[in-house]
């Protein structure tokens, strides 16, 4: 049952316990709750609204991949400079990734000039850090499994039967 | 220029007496109205609101780039037939040869033709539930036959009787015709149900016309395929699609299956009417039925929460309405507003911008029930909702 909420959520947060209820067919008590609970166990991280920033003048985000590579610590491996790197509210993503480098950040920053200002400022100079690639996007075709332009509406005609 | 203008009477000898005898869509009205109209919530449109899973239209673009653009085999590509026959087998138990006992077509409708046409000769009865589908009486009619009504209602949850059924056999009698999971009243039937129709067709030596096309669209029951039933084999046409599982509606693109003789018989019709279907179309079948599993898991698991929604919302309304556990219908009673379906359909319609679909376009027991098809966004559910209980409330006798 708590798959069924998730899924539910996941696709619209603001579904209400009640129209959970009925979908699911639990009472409303039970749906609060699993959800709750979900909640306590961080299951549920947060509700969040994906918002394409780009369709409004004057705001538009810059972002940026950067890959890092990492010297590995002793016992902790990569996830103490990882938890170090993940304070920055700059970091919109971070993962450890396979491959030519080890993590990939993914920063979200006004203009260029400020997210460059986090790679030589900040990103640089995190002990371990052995070097940056960055990368800015060009354009955001799809996010957060959305997609941004033409993903709109259903192309239905008219028909009957 | 002729002097003669093309008036009512040169107009009957231009159209055939078999045309005219089709009724004209009811429905059409409405559609012209909505056509014009701002903000209208439709909760008329008889198809899924999801675009075909990526992966099985990328099957046909690929398909199309290496130049698979000429006619198929009359019977369809073998691949796509064999794929078929699998999931007969694994979905139902039943076994059928894909060199010769199954045809694809243009959609299920293609196929209802095609069987109507290869079995009936001039004033043949076809025995069929009433409401039932729009196209059901008429391609009986276009095939020279007679359609014979059985009326079923909300206290039988839509499920025709097979006593019913039996009860209007005559000398002329040739088939049954139904089709479950039904449009427009998301019935569903019981196996044993299916199991007395069978007995009833066997022994007044009938043909059963089972049209599937919602099979895959139940809710919490398991669906009975007709022709999975002990000894009806050898007298069942069984048609089924892709449109309505895998949201394929556009790509026209169904099958009949039947024993040799029957499907020989739909085949010479179907080689001078259609040639083959639609050659992308049975591409993207083909992926379909390969790797479409998940994805018809996972949109029957949302339609399911719309259901839930819509029925739960319309009883709370005020307009009773019965548990469909099939397809993606909910079929209320509205005689509690005191006007007939098509008045009630045409006044939601203009003066709370909500489409639904007169019952009585499916049938004379379909007055009294509009169809509301739930293929729509929660969001647009809860609107049509709200909106149609303001309807309700203020009509209410």
């Amino acid at each position: 049952m708590l798959k069924d909420i998730l899924k539910i959520l996941e696709n619209d947060a603001r579904t209400t316990d009640k129209q959970i209820a009925t979908m699911t067919g639990m009472p409303v008590a039970e749906v609060n709750k699993v959800i709750k609970q979900a909640e306590k166990e961080r299951i549920i991280l947060k509700y969040k609204t994906v918002v394409n920033w780009d369709r409004l003048e004057g705001d538009e985000q810059v972002w940026a991949l950067i890959e890092v590579k990492v010297k590995p610590e002793p016992e902790v491996g990569f996830d103490s400079i990882a938890g170090r790197i993940a304070l920055f509210e700059q970091v919109r993503s971070l993962f450890l990734a396979s491959g030519t480098y080890d993590l990939l950040v993914v920063v979200v920053g006004k203009s260029e000039h400020k997210v460059a200002d986090f790679v030589s400022q900040n990103l640089a100079h995190i002990e371990g850090v052995q070097g940056t690639v960055t990368h800015f996007v060009l354009k955001r075709y799809k996010d957060d499994g959305e997609i941004l332009e033409g993903g709109e509406g259903v192309k239905r005609q008219p028909v009957i039967l | 220029m002729s002097a003669k203008e093309p008036g009512q009477t040169q107009k009957h000898k231009i159209i055939s007496d078999r045309a005219n005898q089709l009724s004209p869509s009811g429905i059409r009205k409405f559609f012209d109205l909505l056509a014009n109209m701002d903000g209208v919530i439709s909760l008329g449109v008889g198809e899924p609101d999801y675009a075909t899973p990526w992966h099985i239209s990328e099957a046909a673009v690929k398909s199309l780039e290496k130049g698979y653009t000429m006619y198929t085999s009359n019977s369809g590509m073998p691949e796509l037939r064999e794929e078929t026959a699998k999931h007969l087998k694994e979905k139902y138990n039943i076994e059928y040869d894909p060199y010769g006992e199954i045809l694809m077509t243009v959609g299920v409708s293609e196929a209802l033709d095609l069987a109507m046409r290869a079995i009936i000769n001039p004033g043949d009865e076809v025995i069929m539930p009433d409401p039932h589908y729009v196209a059901y009486d008429s391609c009986v009619i276009l095939a020279g036959g007679k359609p014979v009504m059985v009326p079923t209602n909300q206290k039988n949850n839509f499920e025709v009787e097979a006593k019913d059924i039996e009860a209007r056999i005559t000398k002329k009698t040739k088939a049954i015709l139904i089709g479950y999971p039904a449009n427009p009243t998301g019935a569903v039937m019981e196996k044993q149900k299916l199991l007395d129709i069978a007995g009833v067709a066997r022994r007044h030596h009938l043909t059963v016309i089972s049209d599937e096309i919602y099979a895959r669209l139940t809710y919490g029951v398991e669906h009975t395929c007709f022709a999975s039933l002990p000894g009806v084999r050898e007298n069942t046409i069984l048609l089924g699609g892709f449109s309505k599982a895998y949201a394929m509606t556009g790509w026209r693109i169904g099958y009949a299956v039947a024993p040799k003789e029957i499907i020989a018989a739909m085949t010479k019709i179907h080689q001078y009417t259609i040639m083959s279907a639609p050659t992308p179309a049975q591409v993207a079948a083909i992926e379909a039925l390969k790797t479409g599993e998940p994805d018809v898991v996972e949109m029957v698991e949302d339609y399911n929460r719309r259901r839930k929604v819509i029925v739960k919302g319309l009883n709370d309304i005020g307009l009773p309405c019965f548990e469909p556990k099939g397809a993606f219908y909910a079929f209320p009673s509205i005689k509690v507003t005191g006007m007939n379906s098509e008045e009630f359909s045409e006044r939601l319609l203009t003066e709370e911008k909500v489409a639904v679909v007169p019952g009585s376009a499916f049938g004379e027991c379909g007055e009294g029930y509009v169809r509301c098809c739930y293929a729509t966004s929660l969001a647009e559910i809860e609107e049509a909702l709200t909106r149609m209980g303001r309807f309700v409330k203020k009509y209410k006798k």
